[in-house]
């Protein structure tokens, strides 16, 4: 099987392994053998052919080629469950309780109550794995060895969490609103995924209760019939099939919040931090970190001196936004501004575009690399923790010029 | 509402029952490494994940990086795996999945 080692190695020749710091940043650049030669293109009912990362439970990826567009279409968006019972939800049965015990008046809502008594709101919001691209570490670390594509960009439609808590009578001890969905673990020992986010991000105008993605009910794989939206954090707290929120007075304390999806403390800048979950030495993974990848072309893509080529791509951050995405051809030695393409709102993908034309024959290394509004951009050198997390280096992209 | 029948996935994987008809696509088709031991990873490992998760995840574990994943999976999931089948599983996937 040709990995993406091999096809680098071929393309840039000696380079990549008596060069620079490029040379070795491209070979470590490459999934797990294992992952490579399991991983098939499959259709989930409702789905676009994606990239089988494991089937039970489904983690199903997109390929690079489904992000053309800034919109990520409802059947080529990612999949992505932690527990095997995946309940198939009847919209007239479902309820989502809310309640907890810094919550004085509980209630349920219906979907159609969902739909119905709140004012609707929509936001486009990049739905980001946290582990997105875990599989290109160095060293590669356990989990779901995710690619590039263990994400998604849409339009979602729904009502706001503090609309819905507003009527939930919380108290001022309120420190985390927890969420559970309907997904239940095949033994009853197993944890059952559940997620909290601190108050004050709950109360963000921009989560929502989303019942809508791109004009559509949400795809049964992507949470039907609701689900949280938290533009600018990572999917972890994007809860599916959502069926109780709880206002809690202390935090909540369960594997998946204080054993898993969490980062070193001190290892990344962010202005988002998740207080009450703190402890000495990690800390939640919350927004974000801005990103970008090239969509138009692939390794080993053949393209023809003299002829103009358009290198498109995607951009993203938590929602300070994009404010330019640069482009090299010489290894990052040089990079010049690609222009920016159309602005869905700050939480969305930001579609970029350069052209250039190839005047040498061999192999081209084409890399982009994005800053947001914050100055934040990305890094050229993996930024390693053990579960693989915000994986931002700079992509590049090796081409042949004939 | 309904859910895809945790209990029927528990009963067909420890009774070593075909999981074809239970399980999602084409999970059936998935051959992990054979030898004396594949048919216990395959009944302990399968009652919750399918085995592509091993695949996926080598070779690049060391022997202590697969006894991790097996004391999580026992330890923080609750798998039902006692002490000699754990050293059992984590012999094989380091013989077939690990390094060195």
């Amino acid at each position: 099987m040709t990995t993406r080692r091999n096809v680098l190695q071929t393309v840039l020749g000696g380079w990549a392994l008596t060069g620079g710091g490029l040379g070795s940043q491209l070979a470590r650049a490459a999934l797990p053998q294992g992952a490579l030669d399991s991983a098939v293109m499959e259709r989930l009912p409702g789905k676009q052919p994606l990239i089988k990362r494991s089937y039970r439970p489904p983690n199903f990826e997109s390929p690079l080629s489904y992000f053309e567009d800034a919109i990520t279409p409802n059947d080529r968006f990612f999949v992505r469950w932690h527990l095997m019972g995946i309940a198939e939800v009847d919209p007239r049965e479902w309820r989502l309780s809310i309640g907890g015990d810094a919550a004085s008046k509980p209630f349920e809502l219906t979907l159609e109550q969902l739909k119905n008594d709140f004012d609707p709101v929509e936001v486009v919001a990049v739905c980001q794995c946290s582990g997105n691209r875990r599989g290109l570490s160095d060293p590669h670390v356990p989990g779901v060895e995710w690619g590039y594509g263990a994400m998604g960009n849409a339009r979602w439609k729904g009502a706001r969490l503090k609309d819905i808590l507003a009527r939930a009578g919380l108290s001022k001890e309120t420190v985390e609103i927890a969420f559970d969905g309907a997904d239940r673990p095949a033994l009853d020992v197993t944890p059952d995924f559940i997620k909290s986010l601190p108050a004050w991000k709950a109360l963000d105008e921009n989560t929502i209760v989303a019942y809508e993605m791109n004009g559509e009910p949400l795809p049964h794989h992507n949470g039907y019939p609701a689900r949280l939206v938290v533009p600018g954090w990572t999917a972890t707290y994007w809860m599916k099939q959502v069926v109780s929120i709880q206002a809690l007075s202390k935090p909540l304390s369960n594997f998946w919040m204080a054993g898993a999806y969490r980062v070193p403390k001190g290892k990344f800048a962010f202005a988002d931090r998740f207080v009450s979950q703190e402890n000495e030495t990690t800390t939640p993974i919350t927004e974000i970190v801005v990103n970008s990848i090239i969509t138009s072309h692939t390794d080993g893509a053949r393209v023809t001196r003299g002829q103009p080529l358009t290198l498109k791509g995607i951009a993203w951050d938590s929602g300070a936004g994009i404010r330019r995405v640069d482009v090299s051809r010489d290894g990052g030695r040089s990079w010049e501004a690609a222009d920016l393409g159309t602005d869905l709102g700050r939480f969305s993908f930001r579609p970029w575009q350069t052209t250039l034309t190839p005047t040498e024959t061999g192999p081209l290394v084409l890399m982009a690399r994005a800053m947001n509004r914050q100055g934040s951009t990305q890094v050229s050198e993996l930024i390693f923790n053990n579960p693989g997390y915000h994986n931002n280096v700079i992509q590049a992209v090796a081409l042949t010029v004939v | 509402m309904r859910f895809v029948k945790p209990l029927m996935f528990i009963g067909a994987s420890l009774f070593g029952l075909a999981l074809s008809s239970l399980s999602l696509g084409n999970e059936a088709h998935l051959k992990l490494a054979a030898d004396a031991d594949t048919g216990l990873v395959m009944a302990r490992c399968a009652i919750c994940h399918s085995v592509d998760y091993i695949q996926m995840n080598a070779p690049f574990l060391k022997r202590a990086g697969w006894e991790a994943e097996v004391k999580k999976m026992i330890k923080t999931y609750g798998a039902p795996v006692g002490d000699d089948d754990a050293a059992k599983i984590i012999d094989y996937l380091t013989r077939h999945y690990g390094v060195e």
